[in-house]
């Protein structure tokens, strides 16, 4: 059993609740019942914030930070759905969407994908800026898997559930800014990787149709993220949870 | 040439064309020019991408016909993976080109088609379409409307949604059909079978007041082309290409649909988009292209088969050849043929699921990438369709080919509006009634040109007269 960390008062939205010293403003809403946005953070895996979605305002100077990379504080007054904050997240979502190719209705994840349910959510009814429509080439030489390069978000997900929890380390990114691109095996095939292992973590965890099972036609994609959390509680606390409680 | 009437865009049809009649000298039509003026561009960007995804890519071609392309790409995916579908999967399958069919056929007659046949070309514009016949035929309207929705409620309970329907993929069908879809689909055939036998009585009672249009709309002797199967039945999903001639008499039988490139060429023009395919053995490299001239859709399919497999149905059929003299030549007679489909399909269906087997769970087979090239074909509404692939060894696209049942009545087409001119064109005046019959005539065919746009009554139309020194002389503009 953990040792109990000390209790603070936070307040999201002006409604206060009790923060845990050292435990992230993300984990703390969602251990409250209250829903902050993300895409890229996945319980059991190492933050990376750097999609962006999950800002909120920290009350001194209405400072934005990433929920799931700011840590709680004592009297830390939060706020999560402002004006500036919805604006600001559909912002990213638009970038998102123009910087690939994220075309719903012929994606395999259409209806199963997180970045279309954010998108959803946050109201996302068009994009104003230039869609970039990148020419990316499809990587189909694994014999389970797909990665089609034109849905990726560049989340990290798949990186570091293949370093952390797998211990593989297949993925990664190369280059920086627009031209960043994931990779496998030092830029080599997926399928002429001798270090993946086929375990389809990377794929259960991905948010979009981007990593998705071979022969997957429109729509069958259907990802599993809440795997890691229970493999992440089996290794560190020597439990399994239920993955029909597991959210 | 001295004179050029310009007809741009036609409509209610499924696209945009333009029409160009050229008049002579004495003002008597030359020549004419039907044109498709966009582009779509499915059979390059699909380059790239995996053949799964295939089926819901070139779905999107059409929103009236998406059943046929699924089909067509779902099968060039079968023979990518060199699997045998389940039965039951083939019995979904042409379940749902069935009510592809019915649905298809039902918007061309009743929505698009008959207000030019019971209201007449004489009619005003405003009337002369759907709303017009509500307020005529308000019965037949309605039943229209609602075998339609029939038809589309087959394709969602089978297939996932009433367009671009995810449930058609390679190997077979998604998801197997429940009890309830059944017996839902076994109540509705009743409405929708005595709506198709009341569509094609009415009809058959109006075709005296058609004499000039049947001989006038496209009444030429050419090749039809359709699948076919060893039994003679009507065919519309599986077996081989058959192409007949005007009299009937088979001229290439039993060609395995892989070989389609033997038989049919595609000749591209410079003052349209869709090619115009021929039926090759007869054109020789010096040749007009037209002496290939084939039609395909329901007329080329009833010329086709020797039955329709179907009693109503093939009682029809007997009396369909008799009114055309044996096999139909004329393209006024698409929509008889069309309501003889209709009345097939509710008669198929109804076979299909009568037999418990349609409920069996076993409906798709799985398989990696096989082979390298393939060819899928089925029969859409307005004829036959073809998915021609060529993957890499992960089953990346690297070469599309799609032809179109439009496509290949391109050519008849062309004459169809050639002798439509030539029966109602007279020197530079083209009154209403004229240029709803020259777009009748294409309407005929129910040509899918592009996707899913199509007018609902008037939409502005263009007619241009230029002289012989390409200036214009008239500009008359509706809408």
């Amino acid at each position: 059993m953990r040792e109990r960390q000390p209790a603070v008062n936070v307040s999201f939205d002006g409604v206060e609740y009790e923060g845990l010293l050292g435990e992230s403003v993300l984990e703390c809403a969602r251990r409250n019942g209250v829903a902050i946005p993300s895409l890229c953070f996945l319980e059991g895996l190492t933050v990376w914030g750097g999609c962006r979605i999950c800002v909120v305002e920290v009350a001194e100077g209405h400072r934005l930070r990433p929920a799931c990379a700011t840590q709680v504080a004592a009297d830390m007054e939060i706020k999560i759905e402002t004006p500036r904050l919805r604006a600001y997240r559909k912002s990213v979502l638009e970038l998102l969407f123009a910087e690939g190719n994220h075309v719903c209705a012929v994606c395999v994840s259409n209806g199963n994908c997180e970045l279309q349910d954010m998108a959803v959510h946050c109201g996302m009814d068009h994009v104003r800026y230039d869609y970039q429509s990148p020419a990316r080439e499809v990587d189909a030489s694994h014999p389970k898997y797909v990665f089609d390069p034109n849905r990726c978000i560049l989340c990290t997900r798949c990186v570091r559930v293949c370093d952390e929890i797998e211990g593989a380390h297949v993925w990664d990114i190369r280059h920086r800014g627009q031209q960043a691109e994931l990779i496998t095996e030092m830029n080599k095939p997926w399928g002429e990787s001798l270090s993946c292992t086929w375990c389809g973590k990377c794929v259960a965890v991905c948010p979009t149709g981007s990593l998705a099972y071979q022969g997957s036609a429109i729509g069958e994609m259907e990802h599993d993220p809440v795997m890691i959390k229970r493999l992440a509680v089996a290794r560190n606390r020597g439990e399994w949870l239920d993955p029909k409680g597991v959210s | 040439m001295s004179n050029t009437v310009v007809i741009d865009p036609v409509t209610r049809i499924e696209g945009h064309a333009k029409i160009a009649i050229a008049l002579d000298e004495a003002g008597q039509v030359d020549t004419v020019r039907f044109s498709v003026t966009e582009f779509r561009g499915f059979e390059e960007f699909c380059k790239g991408r995996p053949v799964w995804e295939m089926p819901s890519l070139t779905a999107r071609t059409c929103g009236i016909c998406p059943v046929s392309h699924l089909l067509a790409s779902a099968k060039a995916g079968d023979a990518i993976m060199g699997v045998r579908i389940p039965s039951t999967g083939v019995k979904l399958r042409r379940l749902v080109n069935l009510g592809q069919i019915i649905q298809s056929h039902a918007l061309s007659f009743f929505h698009l088609s008959s207000p030019d046949l019971l209201l007449g070309w004489d009619a005003d514009p405003a009337v002369r379409n759907v709303f017009g016949l509500m307020g005529a035929e308000p019965e037949l309207a309605r039943r229209g409307i609602r075998l339609r929705g029939f038809g589309q409620s087959v394709i969602e309970a089978i297939a996932g949604r009433k367009v671009h329907s995810p449930g058609i993929v390679p190997g077979g069908i998604a998801d197997p059909m429940t009890p309830e879809a059944r017996e839902w689909m076994l109540s509705g055939l009743v409405e929708a079978q005595q709506t198709a036998e009341q569509a094609l009585e009415l009809f058959v009672s109006m075709l005296g007041k058609f004499e000039r249009e049947a001989r006038a709309f496209g009444e030429f002797p050419s090749l039809h082309l359709g699948l076919a199967n060893d039994a003679g039945t009507w065919e519309n999903y599986d077996g081989h290409l058959r192409f007949v001639d005007a009299e009937g008499s088979v001229v290439a039988d039993n060609i395995d649909v892989g070989d389609y490139r033997d038989y049919i060429g595609e000749a591209p023009r410079h003052d349209s988009y869709l090619k115009s395919p021929y039926f090759k053995p007869l054109v020789a490299d010096s040749d007009d292209v037209f002496k290939g001239v084939y039609r395909v859709g329901p007329l080329a399919r009833l010329n086709v088969c020797k039955t329709m497999g179907a009693p109503l149905a093939d009682e029809a059929l007997q009396a369909y050849r008799e009114t055309a003299g044996g096999t139909a030549n004329s393209s006024f007679f698409y929509h008889y043929a069309r309501l003889i489909e209709i009345l097939a399909c509710t008669e198929l269906a109804r076979e299909l699921l009568s037999d418990d087997s349609i409920l069996d769970p076993m409906v798709r087979a799985t398989a990696g990438i096989n082979h390298r090239r393939a060819v899928g074909v089925s029969e859409a509404p307005r004829g036959t369709l073809f998915h021609e692939y060529q993957v890499d060894v992960n089953g990346l696209l690297e070469n599309v080919n799609m032809i179109i049942a439009t496509g290949q009545n391109n050519l008849a087409m062309n004459e169809t509006v050639l002798q439509i001119a030539r029966e109602w064109v007279d020197g530079h005046d083209i009154p209403e009634p004229v240029l709803n019959r020259v777009e009748a005539g294409i309407r005929a065919f129910d040509p899918c040109l592009s996707c899913s746009t199509h007018a609902i009554g008037k939409m502005p139309m263009e007619v241009t007269l230029f002289d012989h020194e390409g200036t214009t002389v008239n500009e008359v503009r509706r809408g």
